[in-house]
């Protein structure tokens, strides 16, 4: 590993907003927008499928103030995604703005828009809409080769190759595989298999959707919105409004978290037909409700793993189905499957001799799922992990031990990860650092207190990507300016993570200087250098690199004009903090005075825009090791102690990398322990708001001990992979196997309420 | 969301009761509850310049005001004092700080509703319900009756010597209780069983199980005596047949909790 | 109706509807710091002081607030900023939309209790969901706000 010294690279630095936020300045969408605009609302579907026969707006258009209403008559025919992704995206296009056949409970029905929000409520009360209610597709085990058919329509359309067809409700489908699975699983000591369970887990920013729409003073559509994507939001505005991308111009303020969720045009198409039809400014801010009811949550998922293993633990082979339900439209649902083999499979490569991964990816007639941190690996890590443990179990295998005899380690090349080389892996370290941390050697698995409740502990490996290989790209522009000071733009969205603190960063490491001498601004699609945005894991990764390549040019150009100052040859600079100096230090010229002479009589570029796009995405590991208590009669689980060792490569800010771990962390015990999804028998959501969609507070957790264990990651920026996503995966198979080692119940199905443990208990007793 | 057409903060109780007499009318407690009604309503009545927020003590009870906030009543010394800190126990889990800055004891009582704390805990202590129109009448009477156009004023917390254990079990710390279970022990042992998830109901030791004292043995007999008698059902949160088992646990629990207390004087 | 109250200690008179809610009706009179997280009074984000004392602004009327001393984030920019460091200097501010509320109920702790203890602390704040910062942070921040303050109140003795 390099050993290198940085001056604000892993360092705590204060983000560049924090301030601001925390004192409750006016930064988010609904705060800059001026209040003289349409309130824009949708109607949403009652039904789980339908068609519409009739749709009568008359009396809904009498309510004083309503200045229109628009339905699946008024808008366009060509289908488009919603999904944010370089195109040709692999989301199928499925949607239109609003469609005569409505597929899950909440589509949108009618896009009313009017000048307050009374009226427009009580115009959507008095559509008359006349269903002919069908028949749903609810459970996704029957959705493949159902009858009923979610996109039975001709002008659906797969741009890519990923096993779709919507005369199958099958949005798409592949089979990923290694070596000769059945003659290994034939030759090992051990085969198990189980089938495990994750739900549509809400991502529950604070901030809801919204997006405000107006005519700018060129007669473009400019859409403010609260989106970590602001390229993808323009090109799938064109898409959906059949209009030139050149028409649009999609900027955001600072976000209200995203978690993914953002990552799909969840609700700017409404407020920007509305506009680009009336030529008034509108806006449409969705309630919880909607967020939850008709946004883009998690994919459910269901895994069926085999594994293969000698008597002393050696894991031969792994074969994974996955069944994923994309709900009513496809955004994200080919690309989030993957994630579930290729980010779980990989952490056993150590003796790994082949390998098998299918999935299928069904619509049915619920909400469809979109983007949520993790992105299908935390489901299959779920799986893998916990199949791992039961493993563990079965040959009476300490389940570290186990981990440590099979774990991917720095140098393999990994099979089930496209045949990446992992050139830096601290996941050996990660594990050992995370037993020494819980003291896991003085443990055992469980133990009766004594007081009727049964200390445990559960212990879990996970891994990410650092953003998507040889696709995304990131873009950073980065300009001199006067007295010295530099002003970087860029395409990613801080969406609250603090990219702009970290690519300033990465440029102030690169530019000797602090990062208050870098002011930051993004993201606007009509002035930021293009940026696939910020999901899937990419920001740093990508985003930074090109920060990196970007200010290393600018210091060349830099290096021309100073030598033209000093008359001397460019090569035999030194760039101090706030100059640039002959090699022996005889002359030097400030970086004013550089500044000052580019802008005058002076031809050499001092702003540069580099593109950054990587061939491979090196993953990020970590371990994670949870200590609870069960109440052997309530089934009440008390977390005590989790602690988290994270290689995210070079951590670039260390305050921000620790609080995105146990962000991430929280997120994974509320999807164990409680956010659960459920729907009625006509397919409605239960868990349509705070009240029923518990997420964690500050009372639910535990202290959670996180720590680094760094490789270096040489095609990264300053040896950095990403952190965002992976640090979502480990509480979920943790937690199921510390409950284990309490109760001696397998939970393979997610959330695990206190009534599943207790009744588990109890069912385990009544065996016995 | 609610919408409201008229709004009055009354200078009277008869005259809140006048204009409750309408159908369309309604009375705002904390508005934690009614905001999120999808209803009409014509005439808010708001009873918080009626100096109703106030708990007046006398030598023989608390006289708690209806407009009193649930967290007046968590940090209230003399409740706290007697009730050995189960009124604290018994609210504290209500969402938080601010909520319970909002919310009423009139209006979480008025409303009966199945997961209520607060209902249970005031069964327990035996407390009583003033109504504007009806007079006085027990919150175990009161938790049966159907709803009326009556006002409730204030509740009534009878002093008495007596041991008071609150337990509720939750999902998650600041949820809606799956169960609650509040026994209060003076002469009698009132076990009040709330969030079943139907309203809370009062259940006493009519087998004289805990006759010969609270015992490890005897406080299991009861709390199966009291899964016994508890009908209780399912909703998003538990099935009944756990909750049933929880009867039994909590009651037991609480007991023991009461025996402790007892010993330690 | 008309309604006469305090917003931030400035008189302010204001023509509002019998069920405009207190949250709607500040951010109209330009307190942008109050945000709507849900629609339940579960999330904490809309957190005001009446009267001094932590309220939900999501759930009260404007109407009951008549006559009453409103505060806002907005009104207390200095207090703020002292505690406000703390946390940046963690990083727990994040995404920043729950931070108004936050912050809010977090000044009416210290003003309620100046020496709360860990677990007086998670109690008191429970009812402010944060979904990105883990809550790990904000704990931190607000330890070593509350070591600042003791030695500055030892130093001052």
């Amino acid at each position: 590993m390099e050993e290198k010294k940085f001056s604000v690279i892993n360092q705590p630095v204060r983000k560049k907003d924090a301030m601001a936020l925390l004192c409750g300045k006016p930064v988010f969408t609904d705060d800059v927008v001026p209040s003289d605009c349409l309130i824009v609302k949708v109607l949403h579907s009652p039904h789980a499928h339908a068609l519409i026969e009739e749709i009568n707006t008359d009396i809904a258009m009498k309510v004083p103030g309503i200045e229109v209403i628009y339905t699946y008559k008024d808008v366009p025919g060509k289908r488009f995604t919603m999904a944010g992704q370089t195109y040709p995206e692999a989301s199928p296009y499925d949607r239109l703005i609003l469609d005569q056949r409505v597929r899950f409970v909440g589509d949108a029905v009618a896009i009313v828009a009017g000048w307050t929000e009374k009226a427009v409520n009580k115009a959507l009360k008095l559509i008359k809409v006349k269903y002919q209610v069908l028949e749903p597709v609810l459970d996704f085990h029957k959705a493949k080769d159902s009858d009923i058919l979610v996109h039975p329509e001709e002008s659906w359309q797969a741009l890519c190759d990923v096993g779709a067809d919507n005369k199958r409700n099958l949005c798409a489908s592949g089979v990923d595989e290694s070596g000769d699975l059945a003659a290994v699983m034939d030759d090992c000591d051990i085969v198990l298999e189980h089938t495990y369970h994750t739900k549509a887990n809400q991502q529950a920013m604070m901030e809801t959707f919204r997006t405000y729409t107006c005519m700018d003073t060129y007669g473009r559509l400019h859409v403010i919105s609260s989106t970590q994507i602001v390229f993808h939001v323009r090109r799938i505005l064109a898409n959906a409004l059949g209009i030139p991308k050149s028409k649009i111009r999609v900027t955001k303020p600072r976000i209200g978290g995203g978690f993914g969720a953002k990552q799909s045009c969840v609700t700017e198409v409404f407020p920007a037909f509305v506009t680009w039809k009336t030529g008034k400014a509108a806006k449409l801010i969705y309630t919880r409700q909607e967020s939850q009811t008709a946004g883009s949550p998690r994919h459910e998922m269901e895994m069926h793993v085999k594994i293969g293993a000698m008597q002393d633990g050696t894991i031969r082979a792994i074969d994974l189905y996955t069944l994923s339900n994309t709900g009513a439209y496809g955004e994200h649902g080919p690309t989030t499957v993957g994630l579930s083999g290729h980010k779980s499979i990989p952490l056993y490569n150590g003796n790994l001799e082949a390998f098998r991964f299918r999935y299928d990816v069904v619509y049915t007639n619920v909400q469809a799922a979109g983007a949520y941190r993790g992105y299908g690996a935390t489901q299959g890590i779920f799986a893998v992990e916990s199949m791992v443990n039961e493993l563990a179990d079965r040959l009476n295998m300490d389940p570290a031990a186990i981990r440590e005899k099979n774990m991917v380690r720095e140098g393999q090349i990994a099979a089930a990860y496209y045949n990446e080389p992992m050139n830096a892996c601290a996941l050996d370290r990660c594990v050992a650092r995370a037993k020494e941390l819980s003291g896991w050697d003085e443990k055992p698995l469980a133990q009766d207190m004594g007081n009727g409740k049964i200390r445990a502990k559960g212990i879990a490996m996970a891994m990410q990507g650092s953003g998507i290989s040889g696709m995304d790209v990131g873009s950073a522009t980065i300009k001199l300016n006067d007295d010295g000071f530099y002003a970087l733009s860029i395409g990613a969205a801080d969406m609250g993570t603090g990219c702009d603190t970290t690519l300033a960063q990465i440029a102030a490491e690169c530019l000797d200087c602090s990062v208050d001498n870098i002011i930051v601004y993004g993201a606007d699609s009509d002035t930021s250098p293009y940026d696939s945005g910020s999901y899937a894991s990419s920001t740093t990764y990508v985003t930074g690199k090109a920060v990196e390549k970007a200010c290393a040019e600018l210091r060349e150009h830099m290096a021309v004009i100073a030598s033209q100052m000093m008359e001397c040859s460019g090569e035999d600079l030194i760039f101090t903090s706030d100059a640039i100096c002959m090699a022996d230090g005889s002359r030097q010229v400030s970086l004013s005075e550089v500044a000052a002479r580019s802008m005058n009589g002076n031809t050499e570029a001092v702003q540069v825009t580099v593109t950054h796009s990587s061939p491979v995405s090196p993953p990020p590991f970590m371990a994670g090791i949870v200590e609870l208590e069960v109440d052997k009669e309530t089934g009440k689980v008390e977390l005590l102690d989790y602690v988290a060792v994270v290689d995210c490569g070079t951590p670039i800010n260390s305050n921000l990398v620790r609080v995105q771990t146990e962000g991430g962390l929280v997120q994974g015990i509320g999807m164990a322990l409680y956010e659960d999804v459920t729907y009625s028998k006509k397919g409605k959501i239960a868990e349509d708001s705070f009240m029923q969609y518990k997420i964690p507070t500050r009372q639910d957790i535990c202290p959670l001990r996180v720590e680094f264990e760094s490789s270096y990651e040489n095609t990264g920026p300053f040896g950095a992979k990403s952190v965002g996503e992976i640090v979502i995966n480990t509480p979920a198979p943790a937690i199921a196997h510390a409950i284990y080692n309490a109760t001696g119940v397998w939970h393979r199905e997610l959330p695990i309420t206190p009534e599943k443990v207790l009744m588990g208990i109890l069912s385990c007793e009544g065996e016995k | 969301m609610i919408e409201i057409a008229k709004y009055v903060k009354v200078k009277s109780l008869e005259e809140a009761y006048e204009l409750n007499q309408k159908k369309s009318s309604a009375v705002i407690g904390g508005m934690l509850w009614l905001k999120m009604q999808k209803k009409r309503v014509g005439t808010a009545i708001d009873l918080s310049d009626l100096g109703l927020d106030r708990i007046e003590e006398t030598s023989e009870e608390y006289q708690i005001g209806a407009m009193v906030t649930l967290r007046q009543i968590e940090q209230h010394e003399g409740l706290n004092r007697m009730t050995e800190g189960a009124v604290r126990d018994s609210v504290r889990h209500i969402v938080g700080v601010q909520f319970r800055n909002m919310a009423t004891v009139g209006g979480s009582l008025f409303g009966r509703y199945g997961f209520s704390d607060v209902l249970t805990f005031f069964m327990a202590v035996g407390a009583k319900v003033e109504l504007y129109h009806r007079g006085t009448v027990s919150v175990e009477e009161f938790a049966q009756m159907p709803y009326d156009r009556d006002i409730l004023v204030r509740v009534i917390v009878p002093k008495g010597q007596q041991s008071t254990v609150y337990l509720s079990q939750r999902n998650t710390e600041t949820d809606f209780p799956v169960l609650t279970c509040c026994i209060s022990k003076a002469e009698e042992v009132r076990c009040v069983i709330g969030a079943r998830p139907m309203r809370a109901v009062c259940l006493r030791d009519e087998q004289g199980i805990l006759s010969g004292g609270i015992t490890p043995e005897s406080a299991a007999a009861f709390g199966t005596y009291v899964k016994e008698h508890v009908v209780t059902g399912s909703n998003l949160r538990a099935g009944g047949e756990y909750r049933s088992i929880l009867c039994q646990v909590l009651t037991k629990r609480a007991l023991l909790r009461i025996a402790e207390m007892e010993k330690e004087g | 109706m008309l309604i006469e109250l305090w917003i931030n200690e400035k008189k302010t008179t204001a023509e509002i509807e019998p069920d405009t809610l207190l949250i709607d009706f500040l951010r109209k009179q330009g307190c942008k710091s109050v945000k709507r997280g849900c629609e339940t009074a579960n999330c904490g984000l809309c957190t005001v002081f009446v009267d001094d004392k932590p309220v939900l602004s999501c759930s009260m009327l404007a109407a009951r607030a008549a006559g009453h001393h409103v505060v806002t984030l907005e009104g207390l920019q200095e207090e703020a900023k002292g505690f406000a460091a703390y946390i940046a200097d963690q990083g727990a501010e994040q995404c920043g939309f729950c931070n108004p509320g936050f912050m809010m109920n977090a000044i009416a702790m210290f003003r309620e209790n100046p020496d709360p203890t860990e677990e007086e602390i998670l109690e008191y704040l429970a009812g402010n969901l944060c979904r990105c910062s883990g809550y790990e942070g904000q704990m931190r921040g607000i330890r070593s706000y509350l070591a600042y303050k003791k030695k500055e109140e030892g130093a001052s003795e």
